[in-house]
């Protein structure tokens, strides 16, 4: 009876309610029932379908069920030249299309073993940097709105406004890009364009704060999400996890940092990982502080590229594009850090062909999401939909 | 290792970590192919690929906790089908190296090393659906991203797509 008091008061609910009805219906004949989450529910981000086996309000299963945007990415890959697969790479992740279309210039590039212009690094680290805080500000006001708060959803989307409208200037798209080539750059950036960016990290560092302030600061949120979900390091790395969600278990991995490519050696910044103090490492809560926090790392090192970037002076974006693509016989692996964690590329060539012979992409969100099963066991429903919001997937690029 | 060549660092901790395998189970692992964008070896003797993978993963010299990637590759010519995984020593050693294996082309099966690594359980469902390798001792061997009833494998070089699904017209 004991317990039947305790639930009966309210006094403990929000995390541990799952453990309490575990003990109020240890001797109770309930059946289990099935839940089918999506693919049209709001809070799974997309086309997601999750078959819940639920006891009560307990889940004792969640599988996702993938595929409703499945367009097999890699065969087209095998049907068109080097070149023609950057549009594509927009389409995986279209919320970070630019981070995407990096990660293959980089994977080809490496392959042809070709040198790009200085300046043209620069730029697209500039580029990859903004269109990350853009994707963090989608998944930090999506999240929000999973919760129940909506006014940092508007706020975020009114901030993201600012950075698409920079990204269409320089490549004539709001979100699939086809800017970041082989090679180069489609075209360099508008005269006036670093001024712009730079007036715009005035205006988003207090936003920022702000924005923490809003959803950290706020007691629901953090009843929502506090001790919701936890990830050991351990298992995280065995799940293959990456990105903020690997942070967010107390990891300091960062592709930028520890396999760097492109000028991130040249650059300073912090790898975000939660300290502790506010929330439980590898719980939900503490991947929304990375990303709240990485974004301002992203402004830092946006900065210093301002800073550091030669004139545009004789500068040729295509001057290092080849004329025709076709890498020597070889297979390369070759992966960047995306806003949802590491996206690799592995490339095959023959050496004959102008069309890779295959041409994988390992998206984050597909590995991330599969440790769905684990984190989803014994939670409550509501619950599920603070985990689902803290993956953060976008289903263009779990199902290619 | 060809004479004279510059050989980066990576290269060179990825050739030691292949000759503490290759020490280990000889003839099992094929030669080490230390090529500069993917230092690879080749698992031979496939059935021992569950025993090699631990080994990669808990020997303290190895420590490969990471696993990138498992992609799928056919190769029409030898009449084969394969994988190739990206291992890397996350956060402790940071030494990497991939692992090729292969297996006959018409219901060719593997070791699933799900056991081993959480990755690759879905990574294998994903070679099984693309690709017709069946990996044995797969907790959950299914399709993953094409419609359970769906014919045929789509990444094989000659995958014809089927006239109709469902009574839908497929090809367009």
């Amino acid at each position: 009876m004991q317990e039947l008091d305790t639930v009966g008061q309210g006094s403990v609910r929000v995390t541990r309610i799952s453990e309490k009805l575990v003990i109020l219906e240890k001797d109770l004949a309930t059946e289990q029932m099935v839940l089918a989450m999506g693919p049209q529910h709001p809070s799974t981000h997309g086309v997601l379908k999750l078959e819940c086996l639920t006891d009560g309000e307990v889940i004792t299963e969640a599988i996702p069920v993938l595929g409703y945007l499945h367009r097999c990415f890699e065969k087209c890959c095998e049907n068109i030249d080097y070149p023609a697969v950057v549009p594509y790479t927009d389409r995986l992740d279209y919320l970070a299309g630019m981070n995407s279309e990096f990660a293959y210039a980089l994977a080809v590039e490496k392959l042809l073993d070709i040198e790009i212009p200085r300046r043209a690094e620069f730029i697209r680290v500039i580029m990859a940097e903004l269109n990350r805080i853009a994707s963090h500000l989608v998944a930090i006001g999506t999240y929000g709105i999973d919760l129940g708060a909506f006014t940092p959803f508007l706020f975020c989307f009114r901030d993201r406004e600012i950075i698409l409208g920079l990204l269409e200037w320089a490549s004539g798209a709001r979100m699939l890009y086809n800017y970041i080539w082989i090679g180069g750059l489609a075209c360099d950036v508008p005269a006036d364009f670093l001024k712009r960016v730079r007036e715009f990290i005035t205006y988003f560092r207090p936003k920022a704060v702000e924005l923490q302030e809003l959803l950290t600061g706020n007691e629901i949120f953090v009843k929502r999400t506090y001790g919701v979900g936890i990830m050991p390091a351990d298992v995280a790395i065995n799940y293959g996890w990456s990105g903020p969600m690997l942070r967010g278990s107390g990891v300091k991995w960062d592709l930028r940092r520890n396999d760097p490519y492109s000028v991130y050696p040249e650059i300073d910044f912090k790898v975000v990982v939660p300290d502790g103090k506010h929330s439980v490492i590898g719980d939900c809560l503490s991947r929304h502080i990375v990303r709240a926090v990485e974004m301002e790392e992203s402004l830092k090192i946006i900065e210093q590229c301002i800073d550091k970037i030669p004139s545009s002076e004789g500068f040729n974006s295509r001057s290092a594009i080849p004329k025709r693509i076709r890498p020597k016989a070889g297979e390369v692996y070759s992966r960047a850090e995306n806003p949802r964690g590491e996206l690799g590329f592995y490339i095959e060539s023959d050496g004959k062909s102008t069309k890779p012979i295959r041409c994988k992409a390992r998206s984050s969100c597909f590995v991330n999401l599969s440790a769905m099963k684990d984190l989803s066991k014994g939670q409550l429903i509501p619950d599920l939909v603070a985990i689902i919001g803290s993956i953060d997937i976008v289903l263009g690029e779990v199902d290619r | 290792m060809e004479e004279g060549k510059v050989v980066s660092q990576s290269v060179q901790e990825s050739a030691a970590a292949y000759s503490i395998i290759q020490e280990r189970f000889g003839d099992a692992v094929s030669a080490f192919n230390a090529n500069e964008t993917m230092p690879f070896l080749e698992v031979v003797d496939t059935d021992r690929w569950v025993e090699i993978a631990l080994f990669m993963r808990d020997h303290a010299k190895l420590k490969f906790n990471y696993m990138a990637c498992l992609t799928g590759v056919d190769y029409p010519a030898d009449e084969k089908v394969g994988i190739i995984c990206n291992f890397e020593s996350l956060a402790l050693l940071n030494h990497k190296i991939a692992v090729k294996l292969k297996c006959v082309r018409k219901n060719g099966s593997l070791p699933s090393v799900a056991c081993v690594w959480h990755t690759a359980n879905w990574h294998e469902r994903e070679a099984y659906d693309l690709f017709g390798i069946t990996f044995t001792g797969h907790p959950e061997m299914k399709r993953i991203l094409c419609p359970d009833d769906w014919e045929g494998y789509p990444l094989l070089k000659d995958y014809k797509v089927q006239e109709k699904y469902h009574g839908i017209k497929v090809p367009y």
